[in-house]
């Protein structure tokens, strides 16, 4: 499988996306890559005007640290979230981390080979060691 | 002169960065701390949380997650008024795939399913219905998740993932008028342009029962606080559920379906459940229990201008003032101790601006000549509903409402 080889920017999120889709998964395109409108409209009515919205979300930043032993997470999940919020978790067992990464298969469908899961758990596990 | 101690907030629980305490380590300081981070007092940690400018929209928030973005308030924020600012209103998405263009013109929120009339309706039929305003506190399901003894799995908030705001609109009521309820409605079912990355996976929906729906008082926001909605906060149209955790206000809101039975999707009959429990509280393991969809807030009380371990001078008189939500009605009671909830004393109340905002109260302690002062805050609201001296536990981390407690130190 091929490794995302520096900090995730916005064309690696889609680099990730593609990523997933040699495993099967059909990925949204982001609707960032819509055109934006030429000029920006308003609508107003009864003293509200509001204006038409043209933004831009900072990159996702960081990858997980921890060299080869990230690969399977950095592979695997960070097409759908950042590494942040999973960094900051307390120490969990490993049946809740298990438990955890089961959800994001089943429930929410991420396309996580089951050969994979076992090194994300082992990483999420052993994230309580690197305070 | 005041004669809290400079050192006050100075705080402990959110400690800053060095250079960030040498320079006087205050709310006004908010500018310089955009490259440095907070520390949140969560018992047994990770702690440390970057702060960040990055996000359109948006002054220094905590940076829970980049993405999709779940953006904390600095809890000083809460002491500076009792409307939250649009540009730190905290931050919460399920899915990545969001808009982050707009074309207000091109918008419309449709009006379908079990109805005489299935509608779309632009955002100038919108601005000319007839408008609704009220004040209302927004709180996540699991704000203070990362408080919760043994700590669970989610997003690790401390107390700053709610916020106040005055809210303008519709009713949804007279939205629904215009497209007609059959008969035989029994809910009704919001959702948002944002979508899942993966397909297959659950679109983010929620849904409330019709009646709740048609009260009145559940409307659909065009504005924050006099301004159009930040994006991050659901620009251009949000659902807005007075009394409600945040996990219903719907955010980008442009689709809305009467259903003629009850909803089975994932986001009201599995996730954002809770035990059908005083407090939906249970006890760590424990399973058999009812469970079902969260729903109305708990009464909540904070200390704002006083952070956890600040020191006071032995003998002043300290003033201590702080915010109080009823949950789904008002505040009748803001109370203090000053020994660890042995005695309490009624705080004054400040203005009342609505039964579902937050409500500003005052009070003052006077310190010992030495020792520490734990202070607690409890709230109680017009139901007679009181804060718990005890937390509670769920597996989600859902709907913390505990007592809050402070040590100050005497020097």
């Amino acid at each position: 499988m091929v490794l995302l080889a520096r900090p995730l920017s916005r064309r690696a999120a889609v680099a990730g996306a593609c990523l997933l889709s040699f495993v099967g998964a059909a990925v949204r395109p982001s609707l960032a890559a819509e055109p934006a409108p030429s000029a920006p409209s308003t609508v107003s009515g009864a003293g509200v005007t509001l204006h038409s919205l043209n933004v831009e979300f900072p990159d996702p930043g960081r990858m997980f640290p921890g060299d080869s032993k990230a690969d399977a997470i950095n592979n695997n999940c960070l097409a759908c979230h950042s590494a942040g919020m999973v960094l900051t978790q307390p120490a969990l067992s490993r049946a809740e981390w298990q438990s955890e990464v089961e959800k994001m298969r089943s429930t929410y469908k991420a396309p996580v080979e089951e050969s994979d899961v076992p090194a994300i758990v082992d990483y999420l596990v052993a994230l309580k060691d690197r305070k | 002169m005041s004669a809290v101690n400079q050192n006050i907030f100075a705080t402990n629980r959110r400690r800053l960065l060095q250079s960030a305490i040498m320079a006087g380590g205050m709310a006004a300081a908010f500018p310089a701390w955009a490259d440095s981070f907070v520390e949140l007092a969560l018992p047994g940690g990770p702690d440390r949380r970057d702060l960040t400018t990055d996000f359109p929209e948006k002054k220094l928030m905590i940076l829970q997650r980049s993405r999709p973005p779940l953006l904390e308030t600095p809890f000083e924020v809460f002491d500076q008024g009792v409307f939250t600012p649009n540009n730190q209103f905290f931050v919460r998405w399920h899915w990545a795939v969001i808009p982050q263009q707009i074309d207000i013109a091109a918008f419309g929120v449709a009006v379908r399913g079990h109805v005489d009339k299935t509608l779309s309706l632009s955002m100038a039929d919108i601005l000319a219905m007839p408008r609704v305003e009220l004040a209302a506190v927004n709180q996540c399901s699991g704000n203070s998740r990362g408080l919760f003894q043994p700590r669970v799995a989610g997003g690790q908030w401390e107390n700053g993932a709610m916020g106040n705001a005055r809210w303008t609109g519709v009713a949804l009521r007279d939205v629904l008028d215009r497209a007609g309820v059959k008969a035989g409605a029994v809910a009704v079912r919001f959702n948002g342009l944002d979508q899942p990355v993966v397909d297959g996976a659950p679109d983010f929906m929620k849904s409330l029962d019709i009646d709740h729906a048609r009260d009145g008082e559940v409307m659909l926001a065009f504005q924050m606080n006099g301004e159009q909605l930040p994006v991050l906060n659901g620009f251009p149209l949000r659902l807005i559920v007075p009394g409600w955790y945040s996990t219903y206000w719907v955010k980008m809101l442009n689709d809305i379906e009467v259903l003629d039975a009850p909803d089975q999707n994932f986001w009201m009959a599995t996730a954002y459940r809770i035990p059908d429990t005083p407090y939906a509280n249970v006890k760590p393991g424990e399973t058999g229990f009812k469970t079902v969809p969260i729903n109305r807030m708990l009464p909540r009380s904070f200390v704002t201008n006083v952070r956890n371990h600040a020191t006071v001078k032995a003998g002043a008189t300290v003033p201590i003032r702080g915010i109080a939500f009823g949950g789904d009605c008002g505040v009748s009671q803001v109370e203090i101790s000053a020994d660890d909830g042995r005695g309490w004393q009624a705080a004054a109340l400040g203005s009342d601006t609505g039964k579902y905002s937050f409500r500003q109260w005052s009070s003052q302690v006077t310190a010992p000549q030495s020792g520490n002062i734990t202070l607690q805050v409890r709230a109680t609201n017009t139901k007679g509903e009181v804060q718990p001296s005890e937390p509670n536990w769920n597996s989600a981390g859902f709907m913390r409402n505990v007592i809050e407690r402070i040590q100050l130190a005497v020097a």
